[in-house]
C-alpha cells in the first residue's frame, strides 16, 4: 500500500482534476441559469482542438488559450441559440454537439495537418507554463511548483471567484433566480433569456479552458476524442457537488483521485487480505442499502440494525469463500474506473444527501404575452 | 370543459374550406411529418458543404461519394443495410423511451451488455444444438440490454433520479464491466486485441448471401437485418395496437393525466426503459452472432448516440426510424470512400454531419418562422 499512496498520487490527482474543475465550473454557470449542459464534452473538445492548432501556428500558448476560450464560447453560442431562442430540447442539442465535435476537429486536422485526427506535436517551450515560470528562480524548486500547471492555479481561483459571484453579487442572484423560478425573475424585471445566454457562453469559455489544459498543458497535441468522457464526469461532479462551486471542486478532486489511483494501481499486485476486505465492505454497503429500502419495516433504526447484521454476515461469507486461493493478483483497473460513475448514481438517488437541481433546469422559458 | 372542446372542434371544421378529399389530407399530414426532418437534413448538408468548401474540397464530389457509394450492387447495398441494422435497433430503442417521455442516452451501454451477454452464452454453451443455442443467445442479448436499461428506469421510478445522467453513468460502467470480463476472463491468452474467444459455430446466424442470389457471403449482412424489420413492426404494434403501448404513450404525453386515468407511471417508466434496453441489446445479435462471431471490445461506432439522431429524424415512428437508419448507414458507407478519394476531407465528416443533423432536428423551430413566411404551412403544429 505504501508504494501507492505517495506524493505523486497527490500531484496526479491535482493534474487530473484540473480539467474537471474547469468544465464543471462552466457547467455550473449554465445549469444554474436553467440550461442543462450535456455538451461539456464537445465544448472541451472544441477548446482543446482550437488551443492545439492555434498554438502550433502562433508559437504562443497564451494565444492558444485565448483561442480555446473563443472557440468554446462560439460553440456555446450555437447551443444557446438552439436551446434558448429556438427552444430545442437541451439534452438532445447537447448530444448533437458532442457527436459533432468527435467529427469536426478530426475533419479540420485532417485538412490542416494531413493527419488522421490529431494535431502535430507542439514543442515543450510553447506549452502552457507550470508554476515555476512565474516565480523567481531563487525559490526552491519544489515539485509542487515544477509539476503543477498554472491552469490548475487558475482553476482554483475561478472556483472562489465563482462562489463570490454566485452568492455575493446581483448578477449571481439573478442567475440563480432565473434557474430556479424564471417567471418570478421575469416579473422582477430580469431578462431571463439574456442571463441564460450569458450562463451558457460562460460555460463554453470555462470548458474551453479545460480543453486547452488537456491539449497544451497536460499533453502537447490534440488527439481524436482526447477528452474521453471528462465532460460527463465533470457533469457528474457538478451533480455530486450539488451545483455549488466549492463542493463541486471537491467532487472533481475525488474523481481525479479515483482516476489517479487507477493509473497508479495499474500492474500493482494486491494481497488476498486487501481484496477480501474490499469485498466485505462492498457486500456490507450493498446489503445495508437494500435492507434500508424495505419500507415495510417502519423504524429506521431497526432497518439499519437488520441491514448491519445481514450485511456483516453476507460480507464475511462472500469475502471468505469468494476470495480464496488467489494469493496476489493485479487489481482490475476497470473497477476503480467505475467508482465515480457508481458514486454519481448513488448520489443522484438521494443517499449521500439530497442533490437538488435548479428547479427550472431543462425547460425553455416562454415569456408570457 | 368537454363541451367546450367539442364546440371549438366543430367551429374549427366549419372554418376550414372543405375542398380536399380525405386522401389528400393524409398526404398533407405525411408531408408535414416529413418536411421538418427533410429540411433539417438538407440544412445540415449545406452547413457540411460549406465546411468542406472551406477545407478546400469540392462539396459536390464529396457528397457524390458520400451518398452515391451506397447504391452499387451487391457491395454498396449489402454493406449499407448491414450498417443500418444496429442503427435501426438503437433508433427504435430511443424512440420507445421517447414515447414514454424518457431520453435513453444509454443505448450505448445497453448494447455492449447485450452483445457481451450473447457472446458469453455462445462461448459457454458452444456445441449445444443450434435449435436451443440460437434462440437462447438472442434472448440473452435482449434480456441483458433490458436489465441494463431497466436499472435507470427503476432508479427514476423509485427515487426520481433523472434518467439522462444515470444512463450516461451506466454507459461508462457497462464499458468498464465488459472490458474487464473480456480482458481477464474470456480473452485468448496472448491475443493483443481485446476480444473474446470465438462462439460455438451453432450460434452463428446465417448471412443473407446464403438466400439471395448475387449477394456474396463475404458481405456481413445477416438475418439480424430481418429481425430489425420485425422489431420495427413489433414496436409499431406494441405502441399503437396494445394496451401497454397506449399506457406508455399516455405516460409520455401527459404523466399526470395518465396517472389520473389509472395508469401506474412508475410501472410504465420501468417497462419502457426495459423494452428500450432490450431493443438496444439486439445490436449484439447483429454484431456477435452475425458478423464477428466473438465479442470485440469497443465495437460500437457510437451506435447508441447515433440512435438518438435516428429516432429524432424518424419522428419516433418505426417507419421513420427505418428510413433514418438507412440514411445514416448510407453516410457511414460513403465515409469510407470519402476517406479514400478526396484530398482533404476524411470520413470523420460523417460524425460531424450526424451531429449537425441532431442539432437541426432539435432546433426545428428555427425553420418554422421562414416556412410560415413562405406560406408552405398554413397551420404550424404546436
Amino acid at each position: 500500500m505504501r508504494q501507492i499512496f505517495t506524493i505523486s498520487l497527490l500531484f496526479s490527482t491535482i493534474r487530473l482534476a484540473t480539467p474537471l474543475v474547469l468544465a464543471a465550473i462552466g457547467g455550473l454557470y449554465s445549469e444554474r441559469s436553467g440550461v442543462i449542459n450535456i455538451a461539456l464534452e464537445g465544448l472541451m473538445l472544441a477548446g482543446a482542438f482550437a488551443a492545439a492548432s492555434i498554438t502550433f501556428y502562433a508559437h504562443n500558448s497564451w494565444i492558444g488559450l485565448l483561442a480555446a476560450m473563443v472557440a468554446g464560447a462560439m460553440v456555446a453560442y450555437i447551443i444557446a441559440l438552439a436551446c434558448i431562442r429556438f427552444k430545442a430540447d437541451q439534452v438532445v442539442t447537447g448530444t448533437g454537439i458532442n457527436i459533432m465535435f468527435i467529427g469536426l476537429p478530426a475533419v479540420l486536422s485532417g485538412a490542416l495537418f494531413l493527419s488522421s485526427g490529431s494535431t502535430p506535436q507542439i514543442p515543450k517551450e510553447n506549452l502552457l507554463p507550470t508554476l515555476n515560470h512565474l516565480l523567481p528562480s531563487f525559490l526552491p524548486q519544489w515539485r509542487i511548483i515544477t509539476e503543477i500547471s498554472i491552469i490548475s492555479l487558475f482553476a482554483l481561483i475561478f472556483v472562489f471567484i465563482t462562489r463570490y459571484v454566485l452568492y455575493r453579487t446581483p448578477f449571481g442572484l439573478r442567475l440563480r433566480a432565473v434557474g430556479e423560478n424564471p417567471e418570478a425573475a421575469d416579473a422582477a424585471g430580469v431578462s431571463v433569456n439574456r442571463l441564460r445566454y450569458i450562463g451558457v457562453l460562460l460555460s463554453g469559455v470555462f470548458a474551453g479552458i479545460g480543453g486547452a489544459y488537456l491539449s497544451i498543458g497536460q499533453s502537447s497535441l490534440f488527439t481524436r476524442n482526447m477528452t474521453a468522457g471528462r465532460g460527463f464526469i465533470a457533469l457528474a461532479a457538478l451533480i455530486f457537488g450539488k451545483w455549488r462551486p466549492v463542493q463541486t471542486m471537491l467532487a472533481c478532486l475525488l474523481f481525479g483521485f479515483a482516476d489517479a489511483l487507477t493509473i497508479q494501481l495499474q500492474g500493482v499486485p494486491v494481497s488476498e487480505g486487501f481484496l477480501r476486505s474490499a469485498v466485505f465492505v462492498a457486500g456490507l454497503l450493498v446489503t445495508m442499502f437494500i435492507v434500508y429500502q424495505l419500507s415495510f419495516i417502519r423504524a429506521r433504526a431497526v432497518r439499519i440494525g437488520i441491514g448491519l447484521i445481514i450485511g456483516v454476515a453476507l460480507g464475511l461469507t462472500i469475502g471468505y469463500f469468494g476470495v480464496r486461493g488467489i494469493g496476489q493478483m493485479e487489481l482490475p483497473v476497470q473497477f476503480i474506473q467505475m467508482i465515480p460513475y457508481i458514486v454519481t448514481i448513488i448520489v443522484l438517488a438521494g443517499f449521500i444527501g439530497q442533490s437538488r437541481a435548479p428547479r427550472a433546469l431543462g425547460t425553455a422559458y416562454q415569456k408570457e404575452r | 370543459m368537454h363541451f367546450d372542446l367539442r364546440v371549438r372542434k366543430i367551429s374549427d371544421q366549419n372554418q376550414r374550406p372543405k375542398t380536399k378529399d380525405p386522401g389528400s389530407k393524409i398526404v398533407m399530414k405525411l408531408l408535414r411529418e416529413i418536411l421538418f426532418p427533410l429540411i433539417a437534413v438538407i440544412a445540415a448538408f449545406i452547413v457540411g458543404g460549406i465546411i468542406v468548401l472551406i477545407i478546400g474540397d469540392s462539396p459536390i464530389q464529396t457528397y457524390r461519394l458520400l451518398i452515391g457509394s451506397a447504391f452499387s450492387w451487391p457491395d454498396g447495398i449489402g454493406y449499407t443495410l448491414f450498417y443500418a441494422t444496429p442503427l435501426i435497433f438503437t433508433g427504435l430503442a430511443v424512440a420507445v423511451a421517447f414515447r414514454c417521455g424518457l431520453l435513453n442516452i444509454g443505448a450505448e451501454g445497453q448494447l455492449y451488455i447485450g452483445a457481451f451477454a450473447t457472446a458469453w452464452v455462445g462461448i459457454k454453451l458452444a456445441g449445444t444444438s443450434a435449435w436451443i443455442l440460437l434462440p437462447l443467445c438472442c434472448l440473452v442479448a435482449i434480456v441483458g440490454g433490458a436489465i441494463w436499461g431497466g436499472i435507470p428506469g427503476l432508479l427514476k421510478a423509485r427515487f426520481g433520479s433523472h434518467e439522462v445522467i444515470n444512463t450516461i453513468m451506466l454507459n461508462f460502467i457497462a464499458v468498464a464491466l465488459v472490458s474487464y470480463f473480456t480482458q481477464y476472463h474470456y480473452k485468448v491468452p496472448g491475443d493483443p486485441i481485446l476480444q473474446t474467444t470465438t462462439i460455438g459455430p451453432t450460434a452463428h446466424i446465417a448471412r443473407l448471401g446464403k438466400f439471395i442470389p448475387g449477394l456474396p457471403e463475404r458481405i456481413p449482412l445477416n438475418v439480424a437485418f430481418i429481425l430489425a424489420i420485425i422489431a420495427c413492426a413489433f414496436v409499431y404494434v406494441l405502441l399503437w395496437k396494445t394496451k401497454w403501448g397506449y399506457e406508455i404513450r399516455a405516460t409520455g404525453a401527459n404523466p399526470s393525466a395518465a396517472e389520473y386515468g389509472g395508469i401506474s407511471i412508475r410501472k410504465q417508466i420501468i417497462l419502457a426503459m426495459a423494452i428500450s434496453g432490450g431493443l438496444a441489446g439486439m445490436v449484439g445479435i447483429n454484431e456477435v452472432l452475425g458478423y464477428r462471431y466473438r465479442y470485440y471490445d469497443g465495437f460500437s461506432a457510437n451506435y447508441g448516440f447515433v440512435g438518438i439522431a435516428v429516432a429524432l429524424l424518424g419522428r419516433n415512428h418505426p417507419v421513420g426510424v427505418f428510413l433514418a437508419a438507412i440514411l445514416f448507414a448510407i453516410l457511414l458507407r460513403g465515409g469510407i470512400f470519402v476517406d479514400a478519394y478526396t484530398v482533404h476531407v476524411s470520413k470523420d465528416i460523417v460524425d460531424m454531419l450526424q451531429g449537425i443533423v441532431i442539432v437541426f432536428v432539435a432546433a426545428e423551430a428555427a425553420f418554422r418562422g421562414p416556412i410560415k413566411k413562405f406560406g408552405l404551412m398554413r397551420r404550424a403544429k404546436v
